[in-house]
């Protein structure tokens, strides 16, 4: 994000504020500003979510389709992420202005999900080397105030935890082909297994630290940002407490921003920071989505969307 | 150390009005206002089809036959004596284009701004050299608008020693219709705080200078309580002014971080507070 430059008096206070961790709305370093979340916003979409961080706003749809598993790997099946920058959020992203942005976020999406411990392509194959689910997930950005990657990961987590998928109840076998017979019953569905889903955490360098949710003032004045994808942990996503399922986050991903350096030292403490948030931030995901979850099983839950 | 994240459910959604009586009637875009026999039309409407429509949103001001809207939301319109907070954009020649968030860039001569020191200036090419050693791009100055010019866009001055370029501080946007009009909007609150409430909505907080550098180790600055304190009168639009800004400081103690005035009930509870406060 370009736009207006900072004064320099106004970037040596802010540098200033992160180096007490006490930034310029009282936060530390490691501080989220609130968020609200809803998912089923989109009826015709299989999972849909919509995160507001901030001036921040971000609608995620999730489509399935069905598709041929890739011949190298049979058994998996596929996910692909778009992006899309409404020229709604900054007149910066009129045109084709916002497609770099975009596919940036894409490409790290795409990487964070590409391990198999972060998220099982596996529970997405219906039949090994010849039928998969693909799942498409559209993000949409309606409002840009900063701190984009987060907030689209923690969306897009939202919604895939909100996708169900219809089960197969027969197939026909007819030479090479497959007929399925999916289920009309929309609540003959599974939903998919995304503890593991992986968050994305920026972390913006300013002075000699690193902090997490820039405002769109800190992020004017950081050289350089790191955005760093960690995969999630299954016990937070639900209600059984089971022992067993409680692993440490992984590391998956990892892409730079803007033209300045940082040192190894840095980037290890850095690492070691975003670790830190990811599961701050993976733990109150998993309770809020729970929530609601409950809601939905107790009474009829009212959509919101956009209105107040 | 653990970070603080927090997640609502749009079920959850904190209402953040705070008005004491009814609230009053708030017209939008294209709505019909009245027929046009007895009444003319001000600003923010448009006639059609004999009738007074409004073109913005925002609540109906009637004076004897005149017909206004007054949108909640919208740039700020300039007047001559304003107090404003401005950004500068672009140095050009014997003039600086502001951002003072009207429809327009403002424009700040270099023939009315002080020289530091009270030197007097002397018309040469150098002082036109000197502009960006003065202000450059990303400054933030207080000005007072001096005229406004036939399209609208505003001529400021700083020819004052209240005026001038602002240093360490945080500039906090509102919108320009919050900002009540007072005959002073320099104030040094007794917190240790000072503001400058700029007519355009923009607001800049900064320490009062009194206290030497070395005493600002001693207690982190309250600059930061303000700004949360301002954001919460705002979300729930309310006039901001000094006495409004002291009371919502007042009811911010009871919180022992600042930053859990972020949180939608802590902004609603603060206002709610102070607007109770303002009306006793």
């Amino acid at each position: 994000m370009s736009g207006v430059p900072l004064s320099l008096t106004e970037i040596f206070y802010i540098e200033e504020g992160v180096n007490d961790d006490f930034r310029s709305d009282g936060r530390s370093n490691i501080d989220y500003r609130p968020m609200e979340l809803e998912t089923d916003v989109v009826s015709h979409a299989t999972g849909s979510a919509r995160l507001r961080l901030a001036n921040t706003d971000i609608l995620v749809g999730v489509k399935t389709e069905i598709d041929v598993p890739k011949p190298d790997m049979p058994r998996e099946g596929k996910i692909d992420f778009f992006v899309d920058c409404s020229a709604n959020a900054t007149p910066e992203f009129e045109g084709r202005g916002g497609e770099q942005l975009a596919t940036r976020i894409s490409n790290m999406l795409q990487k964070a999900y590409h391990s198999s411990q972060a998220f099982d392509l596996t529970q997405l194959c219906i039949f090994e080397g010849k039928q998969c689910w693909k799942l498409y997930v559209d993000i949409l950005i309606l409002e840009c105030g900063g701190n984009l990657c987060d907030a689209v990961s923690l969306a897009v987590k939202a919604a895939l935890f909100n996708t169900r998928i219809p089960l197969v109840k027969a197939a026909l076998m007819d030479g090479g082909n497959i007929d399925l017979e999916l289920s009309d019953d929309p609540f003959d569905s599974k939903h998919l297994d995304i503890g593991s889903a992986p968050l994305l955490v920026t972390l913006c360098k300013i002075g000699e630290n690193c902090v997490v949710d820039p405002s769109a003032e800190e992020e004017r004045c950081t050289v350089v940002s790191l955005v760093v994808g960690i995969s999630g942990n299954k016990k937070y996503y639900t209600n059984e407490a089971k022992e067993s399922t409680n692993v440490e986050c992984k590391f998956t991903a990892i892409g730079m921003n803007g033209e300045g350096s940082v040192t190894p030292d840095t980037l290890t403490q850095a690492i070691a920071q975003g670790m830190i948030a990811a599961k701050c931030l993976d733990e109150a995901l998993g309770k809020t989505l729970l929530r609601e979850k409950d809601q939905v099983v107790r009474f009829k839950k009212d959509t919101y969307g956009f209105l107040k | 150390m653990t970070g603080h994240v927090s997640i609502k459910l749009a079920s959850e959604r904190v209402n953040h009005s705070v008005a004491a009586s009814e609230t009053p009637r708030f017209y939008t875009p294209g709505e019909v206002i009245c027929g046009l026999q007895d009444f003319m039309r001000g600003h923010g409407t448009y006639v059609e089809d004999d009738c007074i429509k409004s073109s913005v949103a925002g609540v109906m001001q009637k004076v004897n036959k005149l017909i206004c809207v007054r949108p909640l939301k919208s740039r700020y319109v300039g007047e001559i004596g304003d107090v404003v907070v401005s950004r500068v954009l672009e140095v050009q020649q014997k003039r600086w284009k502001v951002d003072t968030n009207s429809r327009l860039d403002s424009i700040l001569q270099l023939s009315s701004v002080n020289l530091p020191g009270g030197e007097l200036r002397r018309r040469s090419a150098e002082d036109e050299q000197m502009m960006r050693q003065l202000l450059q791009e990303g400054d933030l100055i207080s000005a007072e608008v001096q005229s406004i010019f036939s399209d609208g866009s505003l001529s400021l001055h700083t020819r004052s020693l209240k005026y001038g370029k602002l240093s360490q501080g945080i500039l906090v946007k509102v919108f320009p219709s919050l900002i009540r009009r007072r005959k002073n909007h320099f104030h040094n609150l007794p917190c240790g705080v000072s503001l400058i409430l700029g007519n355009n909505g923009y607001i800049w907080i900064y320490p009062t200078k009194e206290e030497p550098i070395a005493f600002k180790e001693v207690e982190k600055d309250n600059n930061p309580e303000m700004e949360n304190c301002i954001s919460a009168l705002t979300a729930s639009k309310m006039m901001l002014d000094d006495t409004s800004i002291i009371f919502a400081y007042e009811e911010s103690f009871k919180y022992d971080k600042i930053k859990d005035i972020l949180e939608p009930e802590a902004m609603v509870d603060v206002a709610l507070n102070s607007s109770i406060e303002i009306s006793s």
